[in-house]
């Protein structure tokens, strides 16, 4: 542990390769972590089946570059199907149980997410699929750092639909009736917001960004049915330590979780890449805690 | 859903007893040993369960090997020429079935040859079954290392064991070295294991053989279940430049070791990875796949050879032949094959059906079989068949190790790709 600590400080060089892979990923966390956020802030669920969305969009867009597409412009297609797709689910299952209490639509996603699962594991088998973006490496340093096209282009895209979405929630109709309904659902609703189509939209355009990340992690990563869960624990994460609302916030815890998994993984182990994360998320809740504690005492 | 199947038990166990008591009263219970000029071995074997297709290929190298042996005038004990025959049950992919069914094969069917089933689990489930019937078994699917710690005495398996995977490779890299005029023991090994049963098996395998030549390893990750990124591993071997990568993580550990490896172009000049046929390295790599080294239980090419089948080769040929739904000879098939072989080989030198007499000549057993020569440890595991390695060199797979065996060259050093 110490050896490799020690890498660090006498070849700085390899900084710059941890932080680039942890960034550049991290950009597509940013995107699934968004969408939670979104969905969250505006119906009150916690989507569980967050990372089987992301992995379900991977599938899709993988099936549809069988057939000649670039895996890269499939995320539009995917992006409407997975549309479509958070949709129906919204009808289905979510739209029963966003009145009810927290329990209830924990348990609905948790049992989404199994479903969506053993699913995706009858229909595209349990194999490991990678989907080929067929970009380039390009050598910095002499070599000594890499990084994939694939990487920068994902990062740019991520970067360019947070762009879009910030602007849609601030300009459009629907922004303004999303974030009305984010606020105060009641008030919204006697100003005339239908609120049932805000909350069957913001499920839907979760899904749609989910989508895009897999896309982007197929060509990045790995799939595999039950990789989801990662990608849930993450989400889960970011958003609970940035705060709902807070866009910056995610993007920042995003990227900075994106390169405390490089750096773990590097200085501790691959086994303790994953641990990291849940271990941050204890980290947070308890921060979070004490900093209630000490708001209500100034209250007191 | 485990209500589900707990009543389903239930419901097995009440037909089961049903099944029983019909039988005995009917007196049907017709299998024993031996019967006139046949000689029943029995298996309770996947036919369902998620190992339907282990457990076919499996079952068809059983009986390709049966019907050749009895085509070439079976076996002959005692003066006597007998067929050898074998009586299935379907354990459902299932250890605990296996073990039930065992027990009927024993008890009821009075089977006193048994063929193992297909996976380490459902192995470990029937040895306790066969060791306490004092009833020898060759199994020839599982193979797990902790199935040959336990003191079994009645079990024999003809394939190498987990830990063996890729310890012919550190010997590879041993051999390597000392052409290039370098010390087996300066070879730096970076090793990446899923934190599994099978692959710390593995792990084990290499860390002994390491230690033979006294390598030393410079990363030793273990990778989580669900990890899909291996970037922080290789940054770490891009940094400390070692001699030898061996990765074993199931298909995912192979897929994604094999395209972060050339991502980042990393050089190593040995990469061993487990699972490379599974994970299709070929098809979705193409280029990227060339020069990884990957473990076999056996290939068609080897120059094994006995009298039943001939070469390996030809093995291959006569399998492909006979069953049409294959288009290459799945490792289960040779494994079972070799199973009955060694049955067939036991019951000449033994002359005898006397299950004691048996055990102690299946442990003396040095036989040559297509499938490589067979000849059991204390712990009832094969000892003398290696493990193969093959390179994929031009999208294909070659022997290239160890040497005695090899059909093609060492491409050494791997490069970047």
């Amino acid at each position: 542990m110490l050896d490799n600590f020690q890498i660090l400080v006498a070849a700085p060089v390899f900084n710059v390769q941890l932080l680039l892979n942890g960034v550049l990923v991290g950009a597509v966390f940013a995107l699934a972590a968004y969408g939670l956020a979104l969905v969250w802030g505006v119906t009150n669920v916690k989507n569980l089946a967050q990372g089987d969305f992301v992995m379900l969009g991977g599938y899709l867009g993988y099936e549809l570059a069988k057939h000649g597409i670039h895996p890269l412009v499939t995320v539009i297609p995917v992006a409407v199907l997975m549309y479509a797709f958070g949709w129906i689910v919204y009808k289905l299952v979510i739209s029963r149980v966003i009145q009810r209490e927290l329990f209830t639509s924990l348990l609905a996603t948790f049992g989404l997410a199994i479903v969506m699962q053993q699913s995706m594991n009858l229909i595209f088998g349990p194999e490991v699929r990678t989907a080929e973006s067929g970009f380039n490496t390009r050598e910095l340093f002499d070599g000594l750092v890499t990084v994939t096209d694939i990487r920068m282009i994902s990062f740019v895209l991520c970067g360019v639909l947070a762009l879009v979405l910030v602007l849609f929630m601030k300009r459009s109709r629907m922004g303004q009736a999303i974030r009305a309904t984010a606020q105060d659902a009641r008030a919204a609703r006697v100003m005339g917001v239908d609120t049932e189509r805000v909350y069957a939209f913001t499920f839907s355009l979760n899904a749609a960004i989910c989508g895009v990340a897999g896309v982007l992690i197929s060509m990045i990563w790995v799939l595999q049915p039950f990789y989801g869960i990662a990608y849930s624990v993450r989400a889960f994460v970011i958003v609970t330590a940035a705060g709902l609302g807070n866009l910056p916030g995610v993007i920042v815890m995003a990227l900075g979780l994106g390169a405390i998994e490089q750096y773990s993984g590097f200085v501790l182990g691959a086994q303790f890449q994953q641990a990291t994360v849940v271990g941050l998320l204890v980290l947070v809740l308890v921060w979070r805690r004490l900093l209630l504690q000490r708001h209500r005492q100034a209250l007191q | 859903m485990q209500q589900s199947f707990q009543g389903n038990a239930v419901a097995r166990a009440l037909v089961f007893g049903a099944a029983l008591g019909v039988a005995t009263l009917a007196g049907t219970s017709a299998y024993a040993k031996v019967e006139g000029d046949k000689i029943i071995l029995g298996s309770a074997i996947s036919i369902t369960g998620k190992y339907s297709q282990e457990g076919k290929n499996a079952r068809d190298g059983y009986d390709l090997a049966v019907k050749m042996v009895n085509d070439q005038g079976g076996v002959t004990v005692g003066g006597k020429a007998y067929k050898l025959e074998v009586k299935y049950y379907d354990d459902e992919s299932t250890p605990a079935r296996t073990a039930q069914l065992l027990e009927r094969l024993i008890n009821q069917d009075g089977i006193k040859y048994v063929l193992g089933p297909y996976s380490s689990g459902t192995t470990k489930a029937a040895a306790p079954v066969t060791e306490k019937y004092k009833i020898p078994m060759v199994e020839a699917e599982g193979a797990s290392r902790s199935l040959f710690t336990q003191g079994y005495r009645y079990m024999f398996a003809a394939l190498s064991t987990s830990e063996q995977y890729l310890s012919s490779a550190i010997d590879l890299a041993a051999e390597v070295a000392e052409k290039n005029g370098k010390k087996a023991g300066d070879v730096k090994v970076a090793m990446a294991f899923e934190n599994d049963p099978f692959s710390l098996d593995v792990r084990a395998g290499v860390l002994d053989q390491m230690k033979k030549y006294g390598m030393k390893a410079v990363i030793d990750d273990k990778l989580p279940r669900d990890l899909s990124d291996m970037t922080a591993t290789m940054t770490k071997i891009k940094a400390l430049k070692p001699d030898m990568l061996v990765v074993s993580g199931h298909t995912k550990g192979a897929t994604t070791a094999t395209r972060q490896l050339n991502e980042m172009n990393i050089a190593v000049p040995l990469v061993a990875f487990t699972h490379c046929e599974s994970a299709d390295l070929v098809e979705k790599f193409k280029k990227g796949a060339e020069d990884i080294l990957c473990p076999t239980q056996w290939a068609e090419t080897l120059s094994y050879k006995d009298p039943v089948f001939g070469t390996a080769i030809q093995y291959n040929t006569l399998f492909l032949k006979t069953y049409k739904d294959y288009e290459t000879v799945p490792y289960q098939a040779a494994q079972g094959s070799a199973a009955v072989l060694i049955w067939a080989d036991a019951f000449k030198r033994a002359q005898s059906f006397d299950t004691e007499k048996l055990r102690d000549t299946l442990a003396a057993t040095d036989l040559d079989t297509f499938y490589g020569h067979i000849k059991f440890g204390p712990a009832g595991n094969n000892i003398s068949k290696p493990m193969v390695l093959r390179q994929i060199q031009d999208g294909k797979y070659n022997v290239v190790a160890p040497s005695k065996w090899a059909s093609h060259k060492l491409v050494y050093p791997r490069a970047a790709k």
